[in-house]
Protein backbone atom coordinates (compact mmCIF):
# COMPACT_ATOMS: atom_id res chain seq x y z
CA UNK A 1 0.00 0.00 0.00
CA UNK A 2 1.31 3.28 -0.64
CA UNK A 3 2.17 5.80 1.88
CA UNK A 4 0.25 8.38 0.23
CA UNK A 5 -2.93 6.85 1.58
CA UNK A 6 -1.74 7.02 4.81
CA UNK A 7 -0.89 10.18 4.95
CA UNK A 8 -4.42 10.90 3.41
CA UNK A 9 -6.23 9.28 5.96
CA UNK A 10 -4.50 11.15 8.45
CA UNK A 11 -4.65 14.26 7.73
CA UNK A 12 -8.88 13.54 7.31
CA UNK A 13 -8.50 11.86 10.84
CA UNK A 14 -6.86 15.40 12.45
CA UNK A 15 -9.53 17.38 9.99
CA UNK A 16 -12.64 15.31 11.93
CA UNK A 17 -10.91 15.90 15.23
CA UNK A 18 -9.80 19.43 14.91
CA UNK A 19 -13.61 20.39 13.88
CA UNK A 20 -15.03 18.08 17.15
CA UNK A 21 -12.92 20.43 19.07
CA UNK A 22 -14.56 23.42 17.82
CA UNK A 23 -18.18 22.15 17.85
CA UNK A 24 -18.16 20.12 20.62
CA UNK A 25 -19.60 21.66 24.37
CA UNK A 26 -18.15 19.24 26.73
CA UNK A 27 -14.81 19.16 27.66
CA UNK A 28 -14.61 15.37 28.08
CA UNK A 29 -15.54 15.39 24.06
CA UNK A 30 -13.09 17.96 23.44
CA UNK A 31 -10.51 15.92 25.12
CA UNK A 32 -11.37 12.92 23.42
CA UNK A 33 -10.89 15.08 20.37
CA UNK A 34 -7.70 16.12 21.26
CA UNK A 35 -6.66 12.30 21.23
CA UNK A 36 -7.88 11.74 17.79
CA UNK A 37 -5.69 14.91 16.17
CA UNK A 38 -2.77 13.19 18.13
CA UNK A 39 -3.24 9.87 16.68
CA UNK A 40 -3.71 11.21 13.44
CA UNK A 41 -0.23 12.84 14.00
CA UNK A 42 1.36 9.97 15.09
CA UNK A 43 -0.01 7.77 11.94
CA UNK A 44 1.69 10.83 9.65
CA UNK A 45 4.96 9.95 11.89
CA UNK A 46 4.93 5.89 11.70
CA UNK A 47 4.00 6.47 7.80
CA UNK A 48 6.76 8.43 7.29
CA UNK A 49 8.91 6.41 9.44
CA UNK A 50 8.13 3.49 7.60
CA UNK A 51 8.78 5.46 3.85
CA UNK A 52 13.03 6.39 5.08
CA UNK A 53 12.77 3.03 6.64
CA UNK A 54 13.96 3.97 9.97
CA UNK A 55 12.73 3.94 13.90
CA UNK A 56 12.70 7.77 14.79
CA UNK A 57 9.26 8.00 14.03
CA UNK A 58 8.04 5.42 15.66
CA UNK A 59 10.21 6.66 18.95
CA UNK A 60 8.36 9.80 18.49
CA UNK A 61 4.93 8.31 18.43
CA UNK A 62 6.28 6.75 21.57
CA UNK A 63 6.75 10.06 23.21
CA UNK A 64 3.38 11.23 21.70
CA UNK A 65 1.38 8.77 23.26
CA UNK A 66 3.38 9.35 26.60
CA UNK A 67 2.49 13.02 26.32
CA UNK A 68 -0.62 12.18 25.58
CA UNK A 69 -1.66 10.07 28.14
CA UNK A 70 -0.28 12.67 30.99
CA UNK A 71 -2.93 15.60 28.90
CA UNK A 72 -5.83 12.65 29.55
CA UNK A 73 -4.44 12.67 33.47
CA UNK A 74 -4.54 16.34 34.04
CA UNK A 75 -7.48 16.94 31.82
CA UNK A 76 -9.81 14.74 33.66
CA UNK A 77 -8.57 15.75 36.77
CA UNK A 78 -9.36 18.96 36.18
CA UNK A 79 -12.77 17.80 34.76
CA UNK A 80 -13.43 15.80 38.25
CA UNK A 81 -12.62 19.10 40.20
CA UNK A 82 -15.16 21.15 38.68
CA UNK A 83 -17.48 17.97 39.03
CA UNK A 84 -16.79 18.44 42.62
CA UNK A 85 -17.59 22.59 42.85
CA UNK A 86 -20.55 21.85 41.19
CA UNK A 87 -19.64 23.52 37.99
CA UNK A 88 -21.41 23.52 34.91
CA UNK A 89 -19.54 20.71 32.80
CA UNK A 90 -19.47 23.07 29.98
CA UNK A 91 -16.94 25.07 28.40
CA UNK A 92 -19.23 27.63 26.79
CA UNK A 93 -20.39 28.56 30.60
CA UNK A 94 -17.06 28.09 32.14
CA UNK A 95 -15.11 31.20 30.91
CA UNK A 96 -12.89 32.12 33.99
CA UNK A 97 -10.27 29.78 35.39
CA UNK A 98 -10.32 31.04 38.60
CA UNK A 99 -13.61 29.66 39.83
CA UNK B 1 -4.68 -8.47 1.06
CA UNK B 2 -3.04 -5.77 1.96
CA UNK B 3 -4.80 -3.42 0.35
CA UNK B 4 -7.98 -5.08 1.60
CA UNK B 5 -6.72 -4.81 5.53
CA UNK B 6 -6.11 -0.79 4.35
CA UNK B 7 -9.68 -0.23 3.86
CA UNK B 8 -11.22 -2.08 6.07
CA UNK B 9 -9.11 -0.70 9.05
CA UNK B 10 -9.11 2.93 7.27
CA UNK B 11 -13.06 3.31 6.45
CA UNK B 12 -12.97 1.93 10.37
CA UNK B 13 -10.48 4.53 11.70
CA UNK B 14 -12.41 7.16 9.78
CA UNK B 15 -16.12 5.90 11.19
CA UNK B 16 -14.61 5.60 14.48
CA UNK B 17 -13.53 9.26 14.49
CA UNK B 18 -16.60 10.49 12.73
CA UNK B 19 -18.66 8.79 15.93
CA UNK B 20 -16.76 10.61 18.53
CA UNK B 21 -17.48 13.58 16.98
CA UNK B 22 -21.19 12.92 16.29
CA UNK B 23 -22.56 11.00 19.12
CA UNK B 24 -24.95 12.75 21.79
CA UNK B 25 -23.63 10.48 24.48
CA UNK B 26 -20.20 10.79 25.69
CA UNK B 27 -20.29 7.43 27.21
CA UNK B 28 -20.84 6.12 23.13
CA UNK B 29 -18.18 8.81 22.05
CA UNK B 30 -15.64 6.98 24.35
CA UNK B 31 -16.28 3.20 22.88
CA UNK B 32 -16.18 5.23 19.51
CA UNK B 33 -12.55 6.51 19.97
CA UNK B 34 -11.97 2.61 21.37
CA UNK B 35 -13.12 1.27 18.05
CA UNK B 36 -11.10 4.09 16.35
CA UNK B 37 -7.91 3.01 18.19
CA UNK B 38 -7.93 -0.09 17.68
CA UNK B 39 -8.52 0.12 13.50
CA UNK B 40 -5.56 2.64 13.44
CA UNK B 41 -3.36 -0.15 15.34
CA UNK B 42 -3.98 -2.40 12.41
CA UNK B 43 -3.07 0.35 10.61
CA UNK B 44 0.38 0.62 12.16
CA UNK B 45 0.44 -3.12 12.06
CA UNK B 46 0.60 -2.43 8.50
CA UNK B 47 3.19 0.08 8.82
CA UNK B 48 5.91 -2.69 10.42
CA UNK B 49 5.27 -0.95 13.90
CA UNK B 50 4.54 -3.75 15.54
CA UNK B 51 5.72 -2.66 19.24
CA UNK B 52 3.99 1.09 18.71
CA UNK B 53 0.42 -1.30 17.51
CA UNK B 54 0.94 -3.39 20.55
CA UNK B 55 1.32 -0.44 22.71
CA UNK B 56 -1.70 1.45 21.10
CA UNK B 57 -4.03 -1.48 22.37
CA UNK B 58 -3.13 -2.11 25.50
CA UNK B 59 -2.09 1.65 27.04
CA UNK B 60 -4.62 3.81 25.11
CA UNK B 61 -7.58 1.34 23.97
CA UNK B 62 -6.97 -0.70 27.44
CA UNK B 63 -5.77 1.53 30.40
CA UNK B 64 -6.37 5.08 28.92
CA UNK B 65 -9.76 4.20 27.66
CA UNK B 66 -10.77 3.21 31.26
CA UNK B 67 -9.98 5.97 32.65
CA UNK B 68 -12.02 7.70 30.78
CA UNK B 69 -15.03 5.57 31.40
CA UNK B 70 -14.38 6.24 34.87
CA UNK B 71 -14.36 10.00 34.42
CA UNK B 72 -18.08 9.89 32.08
CA UNK B 73 -19.41 7.11 34.69
CA UNK B 74 -18.30 9.71 37.89
CA UNK B 75 -19.86 12.76 35.66
CA UNK B 76 -22.52 11.60 34.37
CA UNK B 77 -22.74 10.65 30.79
CA UNK B 78 -26.15 12.48 30.34
CA UNK B 79 -27.16 13.28 26.49
CA UNK B 80 -25.54 16.97 25.69
CA UNK B 81 -27.23 18.85 22.83
CA UNK B 82 -24.67 18.74 19.73
CA UNK B 83 -23.08 21.82 19.07
CA UNK B 84 -22.43 25.06 20.09
CA UNK B 85 -25.73 27.89 20.96
CA UNK B 86 -27.70 28.15 18.33
CA UNK B 87 -27.94 30.84 15.88
CA UNK B 88 -23.90 31.15 16.54
CA UNK B 89 -23.07 29.83 12.93
CA UNK B 90 -20.09 28.20 15.09
CA UNK B 91 -21.14 24.74 13.56
CA UNK B 92 -20.79 25.77 10.06
CA UNK B 93 -17.40 27.63 10.53
CA UNK B 94 -15.89 24.49 12.27
CA UNK B 95 -17.04 22.52 9.24
CA UNK B 96 -15.09 24.81 6.58
CA UNK B 97 -12.22 24.75 8.50
CA UNK B 98 -12.16 20.96 8.90
CA UNK B 99 -12.49 21.00 5.53
CA UNK B 100 -9.97 23.73 4.43
CA UNK B 101 -7.84 21.93 7.11
CA UNK B 102 -7.81 18.41 5.60
CA UNK B 103 -7.22 20.22 1.62
CA UNK B 104 -4.44 22.11 3.30
CA UNK B 105 -2.59 19.02 5.12
CA UNK B 106 -3.55 17.13 1.70
CA UNK B 107 -1.56 20.00 -0.34
CA UNK B 108 1.50 19.71 2.28
CA UNK B 109 1.87 16.18 2.39
CA UNK B 110 1.14 14.68 -0.81
CA UNK B 111 1.99 17.34 -3.01
CA UNK B 112 5.86 17.44 -0.59
CA UNK B 113 7.71 15.92 -3.95
CA UNK B 114 8.81 13.21 -1.85
CA UNK B 115 9.46 10.42 -4.02
CA UNK B 116 9.02 7.59 -1.84
CA UNK B 117 5.59 8.52 -1.32
CA UNK B 118 3.96 6.92 -4.14
CA UNK B 119 5.76 3.78 -2.93
CA UNK B 120 5.40 0.98 -0.35
CA UNK B 121 8.50 2.17 1.56
CA UNK B 122 12.06 1.60 1.24
CA UNK B 123 12.89 -2.39 1.99
CA UNK B 124 13.58 -3.05 5.58
CA UNK B 125 14.68 -5.81 7.55
CA UNK B 126 12.32 -8.73 9.27
CA UNK B 127 12.96 -7.05 12.64
CA UNK B 128 12.21 -3.61 11.45
CA UNK B 129 9.49 -1.96 14.39
CA UNK B 130 10.16 -4.88 16.73
CA UNK B 131 10.08 -4.39 20.62
CA UNK B 132 13.90 -5.54 20.45
CA UNK B 133 15.02 -2.35 17.74
CA UNK B 134 12.88 -0.14 19.70
CA UNK B 135 13.97 -1.17 23.27
CA UNK B 136 17.56 -1.05 21.77
CA UNK B 137 17.09 3.13 20.32
CA UNK B 138 14.93 3.95 23.62
CA UNK B 139 17.99 2.97 25.62
CA UNK B 140 20.90 3.97 23.38
CA UNK B 141 20.30 6.83 21.04
CA UNK B 142 16.91 8.34 22.26
CA UNK B 143 17.83 7.72 26.24
CA UNK B 144 17.19 11.39 26.80
CA UNK B 145 13.73 11.56 25.82
CA UNK B 146 12.97 8.52 27.53
CA UNK B 147 14.16 9.57 30.81
CA UNK B 148 11.95 12.84 30.44
CA UNK B 149 9.10 11.09 29.00
CA UNK B 150 9.20 8.96 32.80
CA UNK B 151 9.70 12.14 34.68
CA UNK B 152 6.73 14.00 32.52
CA UNK B 153 4.36 10.76 33.41
CA UNK B 154 5.35 11.19 37.25
CA UNK B 155 4.30 14.82 37.44
CA UNK B 156 1.25 14.40 35.77
CA UNK B 157 0.20 12.13 37.87
CA UNK B 158 1.28 14.09 40.95
CA UNK B 159 -0.60 16.88 39.28
CA UNK B 160 -3.81 14.65 38.90
CA UNK B 161 -3.81 13.62 42.77
CA UNK B 162 -3.29 17.69 43.60
CA UNK B 163 -6.11 18.86 41.17
CA UNK B 164 -9.22 16.24 41.64
CA UNK B 165 -7.93 15.50 45.56
CA UNK B 166 -10.83 16.33 47.80
CA UNK B 167 -10.38 19.83 49.50
CA UNK B 168 -11.27 20.83 53.09
CA UNK B 169 -11.15 16.76 54.39
CA UNK B 170 -14.27 14.47 54.95
CA UNK B 171 -17.46 15.17 56.64
CA UNK B 172 -17.89 14.12 59.76
CA UNK B 173 -20.55 11.33 58.47
CA UNK B 174 -18.37 9.80 56.22
CA UNK B 175 -15.54 9.66 59.18
CA UNK B 176 -17.54 7.69 61.20
CA UNK B 177 -18.01 5.24 58.52
CA UNK B 178 -15.01 4.87 57.47
CA UNK B 179 -13.22 3.09 60.41
CA UNK B 180 -11.51 -0.29 59.48
CA UNK B 181 -9.76 -2.87 62.26
CA UNK B 182 -6.14 -2.01 60.84
CA UNK B 183 -7.06 1.65 62.73
CA UNK B 184 -6.40 0.11 65.72
CA UNK B 185 -3.21 -1.01 65.32
CA UNK B 186 -1.79 1.71 63.32
CA UNK B 187 -0.52 5.19 64.96
CA UNK B 188 -1.86 8.36 62.96
CA UNK B 189 -0.05 10.01 60.47
CA UNK B 190 0.95 6.95 58.94
CA UNK B 191 0.41 7.14 55.17
CA UNK B 192 -3.26 6.15 54.44
CA UNK B 193 -5.08 7.01 51.56
CA UNK B 194 -8.01 8.77 53.74
CA UNK B 195 -5.15 11.17 55.03
CA UNK B 196 -3.71 11.72 52.01
CA UNK B 197 -7.06 13.36 50.87
CA UNK B 198 -7.20 15.57 54.01
CA UNK B 199 -8.95 13.74 56.62
CA UNK B 200 -7.52 11.94 59.85
CA UNK B 201 -8.45 9.01 61.69
CA UNK B 202 -8.36 8.81 64.96
CA UNK B 203 -10.53 6.24 66.94
CA UNK B 204 -13.65 7.62 68.92
CA UNK B 205 -12.13 5.75 71.67
CA UNK B 206 -9.16 6.54 72.04
CA UNK B 207 -9.97 10.58 72.54
CA UNK B 208 -11.92 11.61 75.14
CA UNK B 209 -13.20 14.40 73.12
CA UNK B 210 -15.21 12.30 70.90
CA UNK B 211 -16.48 10.50 73.58
CA UNK B 212 -18.09 13.74 75.42
CA UNK B 213 -19.41 14.59 71.73
CA UNK B 214 -21.24 11.19 71.95
CA UNK B 215 -22.84 11.57 74.95
CA UNK B 216 -23.96 14.65 73.81
CA UNK B 217 -25.30 13.34 71.06
CA UNK B 218 -27.53 10.71 72.50
CA UNK B 219 -28.40 13.55 74.86
CA UNK B 220 -29.46 15.61 72.24
CA UNK B 221 -30.97 13.18 70.09
CA UNK B 222 -34.13 15.14 68.69
CA UNK B 223 -32.02 18.74 68.11
CA UNK B 224 -30.32 16.39 65.94
CA UNK B 225 -32.70 14.95 64.30
CA UNK B 226 -34.26 18.17 63.86
CA UNK B 227 -30.82 19.54 62.26
CA UNK B 228 -31.09 16.56 60.06
CA UNK B 229 -34.86 17.31 58.58
CA UNK B 230 -33.32 21.18 57.88
CA UNK B 231 -30.35 19.39 55.73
Amino acid sequence: MDIGWFLAVSALIFAIGAAGVLTRRSPLVILLCLELMLNAANLALIAFARMHGNHDGQIFAIIVMVVAACEVTVGLGVIVAMQRRRLPIDVDEMQELQG
Amino acid sequence: MGELLFFVAGIGALAGAVGVVAVRNPFYSVLALVSHLLCLAALFLLLRAEFVAAAQVVVYAGAVMVLYVFVVAYVGGQDEPLGPRAGSGLRAISAIFGAVLFIELCVATLGSGLQLIDSGGTPAPGSFGSPEEIGRLLLTKFLLPFEVASFLLLIAAVGAVVLARRRGGLSHAEEQARYSAMDMLRPAYTGTMAEAVGGRHTLPEASGENQASGEDDAAAEPVAGRAEDDR
